[in-house]
Order: structure tokens, then C-alpha cells, then sequence
């Protein structure tokens, strides 16, 4: 009898398993609430911040709910089980004169229990900030400032970029794993950032930093950057250079690619966990001033960094010999073949190189955003969108498609829910294969 | 008593017009104007006029690179020209995709055989034939609707490929069959739609020489069933043999026109296969080269007097 | 011994029930698509599973918004999936072929991030789904709901029942409606193409006609396994439909053999017997303490399945492109 009760509950627990994904189903009763209040200039009172909008986002990242704020600065927002959400007020909304005190804690963590009504608190001060309740028209403040982190998404973008457009180029593949290049990057400089050298050295535990205590965010991001350099040479190496030497289909290349992402995305939530998390250092910022717009540290800070290393990108593309040889190369295989080139030689700097710019993007895409397991194929799809835009096979096109679909992603949040900025990726994707299939600056012959 | 009618003194109507590049036919099939493709800064085709004649077999021919595959391609739809016109049976046939044309009379095979190696070869005869009901959606849907007209279409074929000695391989995988038969399946099924036009670009290619007299002989009555062929040959002796008209292409344009003799005596068209090594040389006496120019324009002008002669008999015949 | 505290039997029970079951239908319905698409087309369409979200929104749709009658209901599924394959066949079927799987697995995507968002949520209703449209449905169930249906161990409640019937009718269908095509000269001319398309040009055949009738057509046929399980589940949740579920059907195809008739079928069963003896095994083997905790923790024995197919993936592809039951010498994958 008991065997029978045991055997139900796990053919439940078993349909439910494979039959529903990730998300847990509604229980009843979850919920975050807040109370957003601000010293009212005027009369000096506290009074709640009304039309102040609201995100709130699951462990996927996936949004629950956008609302706004009643009269009084409550909001209550309903979630469909226990876990772990993000809440992320929009600076923007709150009214004239006020600001949020720690806007290094927006998005805030909040742990919810199964049946519990979970807290949040949000401390404002006052200060430049704010464009009134939400109902304001759209600002010069406003735009210059979603250009800003348009841009750095857009430069973020554009590293990841650069790496599959010309894998693209030489060899013809799209590489669908190339987010999980990204999300091994990221996960690298998270572990090292939190164990140090112990993360791959368990008996390391004990010892100081950079061995036992984690390391420091930057030696951890250039160990990313080996790292990531390490897995696109591995995957040439081992996987895509003797397929091509099979004399494997391009199509069949691209369905390894496929199984590549699963088995490491998946194994990337195996070992992570579901949650997403922040780096160890330059987590808690404020925001300073730059003109009009408002930025932290840590973001300029990435943002100049990813300009110099495309820089330099393009500088070595234009003047290095293997820079040369790799245009050469994604421009006219044959052509550069017979001119001497050793193509699979450039073909494997090209994984290498794309491995480690993956891996640097993933780390300064965990800074801005999380640290999580499944960002990689997230980012992906706006990879993919910037390197059509620009023209797929060329390094520079993929540069300039990647900035402009970042700056345009964030800007349409002005007209456009936030939850479905990657939308507009898509949509300027089908566009450009109508109108103009090549992109910016692609060939004609490439496509069709 | 019309004057536009072809006079076929030797059965092409073009024994009497000059051997000249872009000159004009009696019964021109396909005219091209002003032709041009460039890619990049290479100008790969830069056809002043060209027109073809009705009912002929026509070579076209010049050394690698002379950009024939080229102009074969804006021919037949499969390559825009930057700049130009074309007509077919007077329409014009500027922008029209390859399937359009390949429906309205013009068929072409392909330097490297195309024969669809995993369909069975009475499949690839099938393909050839157009108007199929069946190949509507939904009417595929309902064999009955099809079957009867596929019997046909598989009756004609067999007629076909026993014409080509293909019978015995009807129901074998296309792939399985050698070069050379492979290019006779793309000539046949070529033949399934009854087609106007047919181009063929290096029929002969890789095809051993027992096979080729085979082909040479199809092609050659070809004309009798009201084809007309223009094909793109590097074998003299095959341009010799088959064509009635041969045209010259050397680095995009056309440099001459003419029966055979006429171009194989051509300062231009030795000019531009010199330096170049392939199967097609064309030896030269400078001596044999010139009696052959004199026998050729002594030819002509008999050929212009018996015209002349005709004409006035005619006249004389209304009279009474 | 670790083995004999495994209960063999019930592996056995889940093993069969779900090779047989709902999901095996599903997925061998949406793999009868894919094979349309690229084992005789051509086409590579890594959003199949935009495909299926369509059909089975359109069908929920028709019943909830529009008050539809089931089979007008199931007609409208159709129809959302006719359109999503113009939507995308239009910009893409003219160029090459990577073109098509990027804008498909991104399209995907994005339908899902429509249906699950707030804007759309007084249409789609988010993340919880549509959930009103199944009482249509049940009053044609000839089945009775309380009753238990099945031989010896393997058994399904009268609902249920009802919904691997009509899945496995449904796939059964497709398969015949495939079949029929492709032997028809409908059939040889997409064969053509496929192989080349030049030369199907140069016969008269319009390639690109005939790309977006096979492109509709097997998107209608995954629209019809969306709308299998959604009669199956009783919901329509936008987070059924993930990426990764484009792939388990392409490892089903792959598995049973790209271009055979059946093919879908048999891997889908196959597939579903296999991942669910190993989840099963697994999933004991954790709980019983064979499996250390420090290593897998109950919760992520689901995790196993991903591995899995991705490996499978790459593994076929390299290994045995083929599958069980396709024939090495009509391999269909080419370098395009």
C-alpha cells in the first residue's frame, strides 16, 4: 500500500518534472510588496511616490509583472511561487527632485517563502533625478541616457560580435555556441572571483587570496579571457578543424554547434545553480555624474575598456599580418589559399580570438547585468541581430550593427515595454533580410 | 512577293551575311543589346549586339575567361546584367527569373552536370517535362488527378532514353551513372519540355569518346526538330563538326562572327588564343589561312549572284 | 545490492507509458514537420517550437477570445501557423540557408516573449497560459473521464486517453499525408530543389513556390502538435515552448533517420523510452543515496536529459548522421 502511495507521488513528481519547465506552478499566496516614500520638497512631509514603475523578475530572468505605483507608493505584485526575484524600480519615474539613496541595489534580491508576502525597501534622497510620475513626455535626459547604456551594451555586443562574424567569414559556420563562449567567460571570472585559484584547485581552499579567498575581479576577468581563449581553440581544435578535415557539411557542423550549447548550458545550471548573482568587487556603486546622464563607475570603466580592445581589434584586423591574412581569408577562402595563407592556421587564431573576446564580453556583461547560467543564448540572439545588421562575415560590419542594435534596444524602451526591448532585435533582423540582406556592410554574393 | 523572307540558299539563311561580330540575322531567335557585367572592377561580359538565328546550331566559343558561362548566365536568368536588354522571340526577357524562361522555350544544362544523382533517372526525365498537374499542391494531394498524365509523361521519356541508349539505367539512381551518360540525362531531360532554345554549356566536357559521336549526332538533328542550339565548346574538332555558325568571345566581348573557316583564318580570333594552352589550337599556315579567306568571300559572292539570279526568275515567273 | 533496491518495474511502467504516451505523440507530430522542412525541402528551421506555440495559441485563442467551435478552433491553429511560416519564409527563403535557422530560432523566441509578456496578457494571459479553452473539446470525448484505460500495467485515465488518441490519429495522418506527397511529382520537384536548386530552376520549377509550401506545411503540421498537447494538458503555457524543445524534435528526427516516411515516429518513441529509463534510473539512483548528494541533488536529474541530447546531437550528426533507420546513401545533409 505504502509502495503505491510512494509510487503516485513520484509518477507526479515525475510528469510534472518533464512535462513543466523550470517555473515552479502558482501555490497561492506569494507576493513583494513595497511602500516607496519621499520628503516631499514642498511641504516637507513624507508622502508616497506615485506612477513610479516596477519590475519584477524571476531567477530566469524572465519578468512577472511591470506595474506602477498607486497614489499612496505602494505596489504589490503577485508572484506565481516561492523563490528568488529581482525588483528593479525605474529611476525615471520617480518624481522631480528625487532619487533612489542606493541605485546599486536596483534590481534588489528579495527571497520569497511559499505563502510569504515578502518586503522590500526603497530609499530615496533627494537630488537630480526623476522626470516626474511616469507621466512625463520623454526628455533629452531621458534619451541621452538610454544612449549611453545602448552604447555600452551595444560595444558589449559588438566584442561577442566581432568573434562569430568572422567565424562566420572563414569558415562558413554560424557557431550556436557561441553564448555559451560568453556564459563560460562569465562563470570563469565568477568562480575565480570567489575562490580564487582554489576554484579549480580544491585544496587551494585555505590559503590567502588570489589562492583561497578569491582573487580580484580584474585577474579574475583575464583568466576569463584565457579561458575563453581556451574553449575556441579547444572547439577548433578537437571538434570543428577535424570535421572540416571529414569534409563534414557546414549544416551538420551547425547542429554540433547545437549540441555543444545544450550539453554546456545546461551544465553551466548544473554546476551555477538557477539563481542569477553578482561579482564579488565593484558590485555596490553609486552613479556619478556625466553631463546629463548618470553612470557608475564600473560601467565607464567597461565601456572604455571595450572600446580599447576593439580598437584594437580593428588595428591588428587592418595592419597585423594574421589581421590580413583573417580578412583575407573570410573575404575569398580560395583566393587567400593560393596566395599562400594557411588557412586553417587563421582559422584557428579566428576561434581563439572569438573565444576570448566572448569571454571578456561575458565578464563585463556580468558586471552590468548578472552573473547566470543561461545569458549566453539571451545575449545570443542580439549577436545575431547586430552581425545581420552589419553584415555577416565582416569584422567591422559586425561593430557597427552590434552598437546600433544596442543604442536602438535601449531607446525603444521609451516607447516600447522594457520586457520586450529584444524584440526590436528581431523585428530590425527580418527588416534587414528584406530590404537589404547583405547588411551594412556585407557582399551580395555572400547571400543568396 | 516578300522580300523578309530567309533566303536558305544553304539551308541557315545565313550563307550570305557578312562574317562580322553583331551582325544581324535573318531570323534571330534571341537578341542582346548592350550588354554588360562587371564584377567588381573586372568587366566579365561586354556584349555590343549579338543576335542568334532561328533553327541553327551556333558555338560559341574563346579562350578561359572570355566570360561564356557568364553570358550564358544573364541569358538565362540565372545573373543579372548591370546594364543591357535581351529579347526572346521578340519579348523581352530583361529581369525574368530562370524558371520563367526555362517555361517559355529556353533550356539550358550546365558545365558541371547537374543531374540529380538521388532521384532515379526516369525521375530526372519526369522533372523535365513542365505542366504538371501534379505538381500543384494540392492536386498532388489526389493521385488520381495526376496518374494519367504521368503515364504519359513517363511514355515520352522512355522514347527519350531509348533515343539516348539510356534505357537500361531508367531505373537506377542518376548518381550511379558515368560522366558522359550523365551528361546525355541532362541533354535528354533537357528535351522533355520540347523547348525552343536549348543551351548547352560544354556538352562534351568529360565525356569519353566513344560517347561523344553519340552526342555530337543528337545534337546535330536537333535543328530538324525545330531546336535551335547554341552551345559553348573548347573542342575544335566538335565546333568544326556540328555548328553552322560560330561566334568568338574574348575577354567579355565578341570579337568575330562566321562559319567555322572564316574565324579559324581570323587575325583577331588567333590573336586571342595565343598564349592561352588548351585542346583547342588552331594552327595556323598563313598561306592555307589566306586561300581559305578567298574561297570563303569567292563563296559568298557566288552565293549573292544565284540570289540575284532566283530573284529574277521569280519576278519574271509573276509576270505571267 | 544496489540494484535490486531499484524498483525495476516501475522504470519499466514510466518507460513504456510515456513511449506510447501524449509526449511521444507530440513530438513525433512536430518531428513529421521538421522532416518536411529540412529531410525533404531543405529547409533549416531551428524554431519548430514557434511553430507549435502557434498552433496551440491559435487554437486556444479561437476558443477563448472568439468563442470558436473546436474544429473551427483547430483550423484557426492552423491558420496562426500558416502565417507565422509566410512571416518568416518571406524575407528569408531566397537566401541562404543559415539565414532561415537564425531568423527561426530567434522568431521562436521572440513568440514566446510576446506570449509571456505583459502587454499581451490580457490576450495570451501570461505566464499561467490560456486554461478555459479545453471544455469544447472534452464533450467530444467518447471516453469516459472516471474510467481507467489500458493493458496490464500500463494505464491512462479516460482523459487522458482521449488525448493519445487523438495524437497518435493525428500523427498517423501526417505521416499519410506526407507520404502521399512525396511521391507525387509535388514530392520530386522539392526533392530537386533540395539537391539542387539551380537545377530545378533551369527545368522551369519556381524553387521558391515550392520552399514556402513545404515551409507552411510542415509548420502547420507542428502547429497541430501544439495543438495536441494543449488538448492533452489543458493549457497552453508560454514556457513549454523553450528553445531547447526545437532540438529535442530535431533529435528525434535525426534518431528515427532524416527523409523516411516514418522515421519521426519511431525516434519519438524511442527517444521518449530512452530519457525517461534514464531520468527514472537516475532519479532512484539519487534518492536512494547511489548518487551522492554533493554531486546531483534530486532536483536537477532533469538536468540529465539536456546533456543528453545535446551529446546525442552532436554525437548522430558526426557519428551517424543517419540515424536507425535512414540510409547512408540518401543523406540529405550537404554543405549549403
Amino acid at each position: 500500500m505504502r509502495r503505491r502511495v510512494l509510487h503516485m507521488a513520484l509518477v507526479t513528481v515525475a510528469s510534472m518534472a518533464i512535462l513543466l519547465p523550470a517555473t515552479a506552478t502558482a501555490q497561492g499566496g506569494e507576493s513583494v510588496t513595497s511602500t516607496i516614500l519621499y520628503d516631499d520638497a514642498e511641504s516637507g512631509e513624507r508622502i508616497g511616490a506615485p506612477g513610479v514603475l516596477v519590475t519584477v523578475t524571476d531567477e530566469n530572468g524572465e519578468i512577472v509583472s511591470e506595474t506602477e505605483t498607486d497614489d499612496a507608493g505602494v505596489f504589490l505584485v503577485e508572484l506565481p511561487g516561492p523563490g528568488i526575484y529581482s525588483v528593479t524600480i525605474d529611476p525615471a519615474t520617480l518624481p522631480e527632485g528625487v532619487v533612489l539613496r542606493n541605485p546599486d541595489r536596483n534590481p534588489a534580491v528579495v527571497t520569497v517563502e511559499a505563502g510569504q508576502q515578502a518586503r522590500t525597501i526603497v530609499a530615496t534622497g533627494s537630488g537630480e533625478g526623476g522626470g516626474g510620475g511616469g507621466e512625463s513626455g520623454i526628455t533629452l535626459r531621458q534619451v541621452s541616457q538610454l544612449t549611453v547604456e545602448g552604447l555600452k551594451l551595444g560595444l558589449f555586443i559588438a566584442m561577442m560580435a566581432i568573434g562569430l562574424s568572422l567565424i562566420f567569414g572563414t569558415t562558413g559556420l554560424v557557431n550556436f555556441a557561441h553564448g555559451e563562449m560568453i556564459g563560460w567567460g562569465m562563470l570563469i571570472a565568477y568562480l575565480f572571483n570567489f575562490y580564487g585559484l582554489a576554484g579549480a584547485f580544491g585544496f587551494l581552499q585555505s590559503w590567502p587570496a588570489p589562492f583561497g579567498e578569491g582573487m580580484n575581479l580584474i585577474l579574475a576577468a583575464l583568466l576569463a579571457i584565457l579561458g575563453g581563449a581556451a574553449m575556441g581553440w579547444s572547439f577548433d581544435r578537437f571538434v570543428f578543424g577535424p570535421l572540416r578535415k571529414r569534409g563534414a557539411g557546414l549544416i551538420s557542423q551547425m547542429v554540433v554547434t547545437i549540441g555543444i550549447s545544450l550539453v554546456l548550458r545546461y551544465f553551466y545550471l548544473f554546476g551555477f545553480g538557477g539563481t542569477p548573482r553578482f561579482f564579488k568587487d565593484f558590485t555596490a556603486q553609486s552613479a556619478i555624474k556625466l553631463g546629463i546622464v548618470d553612470i557608475t563607475p564600473k560601467d565607464l570603466v567597461t565601456g572604455f575598456l571595450s572600446i580599447i580592445v576593439l580598437v584594437g581589434v580593428g588595428l591588428f584586423l587592418i595592419y597585423a599580418r594574421m589581421g590580413k591574412a583573417m580578412r583575407a581569408v573570410a573575404d575569398n577562402r580560395d583566393l587567400a589559399e593560393s596566395s599562400g595563407i594557411d588557412v586553417q592556421r587563421v582559422i584557428r587564431f579566428v576561434w581563439t580570438l572569438g573565444g576570448a573576446l566572448a569571454g571578456l564580453g561575458g565578464v563585463f556583461l556580468g558586471l552590468a547585468e548578472q552573473v547566470s547560467w543561461n545569458i549566453g543564448f539571451r545575449t545570443l540572439l542580439l549577436v545575431f541581430a547586430g552581425v545581420i545588421l552589419g553584415g555577416l562575415g565582416t569584422a567591422f560590419g559586425a561593430l557597427v550593427g552590434s552598437v546600433i542594435v544596442g543604442i536602438g534596444i535601449q531607446v525603444s524602451t521609451l516607447f516600447v515595454p522594457t520586457e520586450l526591448k529584444n524584440v526590436g532585435a528581431l523585428v530590425v533582423l527580418i527588416l534587414v533580410l528584406i530590404v537589404r540582406p547583405q547588411g551594412i556592410l556585407g557582399t551580395k554574393e555572400r547571400v543568396g | 512577293m516578300p522580300d523578309e523572307a530567309p533566303i536558305l540558299v544553304d539551308g541557315t539563311g545565313l550563307g550570305t551575311i557578312a562574317n562580322e561580330p553583331g551582325v544581324a540575322k535573318p531570323d534571330p531567335i534571341v537578341v542582346v543589346d548592350k550588354m554588360r557585367r562587371a564584377f567588381g572592377g573586372i568587366v566579365a561580359v561586354n556584349v555590343d549586339h549579338l543576335e542568334i538565328q532561328r533553327g541553327v546550331i551556333t558555338g560559341l566559343i574563346g579562350p578561359n575567361g572570355a566570360g561564356k558561362t557568364t553570358f550564358f548566365n544573364l541569358l538565362t536568368g540565372f545573373d543579372s546584367p548591370n546594364t543591357g536588354h535581351a529579347e526572346f522571340n521578340g519579348a523581352s526577357i530583361d529581369g525574368t527569373s530562370p524558371h520563367t524562361l526555362a517555361r517559355r522555350g529556353m533550356v539550358r544544362t550546365f558545365q558541371l552536370t547537374k543531374s540529380l544523382t538521388r532521384l532515379s533517372v526516369m525521375e530526372n526525365m519526369k522533372l523535365g517535362s513542365q505542366k504538371q498537374g501534379g505538381e500543384v499542391f494540392w492536386r498532388a494531394l489526389v493521385p488520381p488527378l495526376w496518374l494519367t498524365q504521368d503515364r504519359e509523361i513517363e511514355k515520352r521519356a522512355d522514347v527519350l532514353l531509348e533515343r539516348f541508349k539510356l534505357s537500361h539505367m531508367r531505373d537506377e539512381y542518376a548518381g550511379t551513372l558515368s560522366g558522359g551518360q550523365r551528361k546525355l540525362l541532362e541533354m535528354a531531360r533537357a528535351l522533355m519540355s520540347s523547348p525552343e532554345v536549348i543551351m548547352l554549356d560544354e556538352p562534351m566536357a568529360g565525356v569519353n569518346p566513344a560517347l561523344t559521336q553519340d552526342l555530337l549526332e543528337h545534337v546535330k538533328g536537333l535543328p530538324d526538330e525545330g531546336v535551335t542550339v547554341v552551345f559553348v565548346e573548347h573542342d575544335m574538332d566538335v565546333v568544326r563538326d556540328i555548328s553552322d555558325w560560330v561566334v568568338v568571345m574574348a575577354e567579355g566581348s565578341i570579337i568575330a562572327e562566321g562559319s567555322h573557316s572564316t574565324i579559324t583564318a581570323n587575325r583577331d580570333v588567333i590573336d586571342a588564343y595565343l598564349g592561352t594552352h588548351h585542346d583547342a589550337p588552331i594552327d595556323f599556315d598563313e598561306e592555307a589561312a589566306r586561300i581559305t579567306e578567298d574561297e570563303a568571300a569567292a563563296a559568298r559572292e557566288i552565293a549573292r549572284d544565284e540570289e540575284i539570279v532566283q530573284k529574277i526568275e521569280e519576278a519574271g515567273d509573276d509576270d505571267d | 545490492m544496489i540494484l535490486a533496491a531499484i524498483d525495476w518495474g516501475f522504470i519499466f511502467d514510466q518507460t513504456i507509458t510515456q513511449a506510447i504516451g501524449l509526449n511521444a505523440a507530440v513530438y513525433a507530430i512536430a518531428a513529421i514537420g521538421l522532416n518536411v522542412h529540412f529531410g525533404y525541402a531543405g529547409l533549416l528551421n531551428f524554431g519548430q517550437v514557434g511553430f507549435v506555440a502557434m498552433g496551440a495559441y491559435g487554437m486556444g485563442l479561437s476558443i477563448t477570445l472568439w468563442n470558436l467551435h473546436p474544429l473551427l478552433a483547430v483550423v484557426g491553429g492552423m491558420v496562426f501557423a500558416a502565417f507565422f511560416a509566410l512571416f518568416l519564409g518571406v524575407p528569408t527563403l531566397r537566401l541562404r540557408a543559415d539565414y532561415l535557422a537564425i531568423v527561426t530560432i530567434a522568431a521562436a523566441e521572440i513568440v514566446r516573449l510576446l506570449a509571456r509578456s505583459t502587454a499581451m496578457r490580457d490576450i495570451t494571459r501570461g505566464a499561467e497560459g490560456l486554461n478555459e479553452f479545453i471544455g469544447p473539446f472534452r464533450e467530444y470525448n467518447p471516453f469516459n473521464p472516471s474510467l481507467v484505460y489500458g493493458i496490464g500495467v500500463i494505464d491512462f485515465r479516460g482523459t487522458e486517453f482521449f488525448a493519445i488518441v487523438i495524437g497518435w490519429v493525428v500523427a498517423f495522418l501526417a505521416v499519410l499525408v506526407v507520404w502521399l506527397l512525396m511521391r507525387s511529382p509535388w514530392g520530386r520537384v522539392v526533392k530537386a530543389i533540395r539537391e539542387d536548386e539551380d537545377a530545378a530552376l533551369a527545368l522551369g520549377k519556381n524553387a521558391y513556390y515550392y520552399k514556402m509550401q513545404a515551409l507552411i506545411l510542415g509548420g502547420v503540421i507542428g502547429g497541430f502538435a501544439g495543438m495536441v498537447d494543449a488538448i492533452g494538458k489543458a493549457t497552453v503555457q508560454p514556457d513549454f515552448f523553450v528553445a531547447p524543445l526545437t532540438f529535442f524534435f530535431w533529435l528525434v528526427l535525426i534518431l528515427g533517420g532524416v527523409g523516411k516516411v516514418w522515421s519521426p515516429i519511431a525516434g519519438a518513441v524511442i527517444y521518449w523510452g530512452l530519457i525517461t529509463f534514464v531520468q527514472n534510473l537516475g532519479r532512484q539512483l539519487v534518492d536512494e543515496g547511489v548518487v551522492p548528494t554533493s554531486v546531483m541533488d534530486p532536483s536537477q536529474v532533469d538536468q540529465i536529459r539536456f546533456w543528453i541530447v545535446g551529446a546525442a546531437l552532436a554525437l548522430l550528426m558526426v557519428f551517424r548522421p543517419q540515424g536507425i533507420f535512414g540510409s547512408k546513401e540518401e543523406m540529405a545533409l550537404d554543405a549549403r
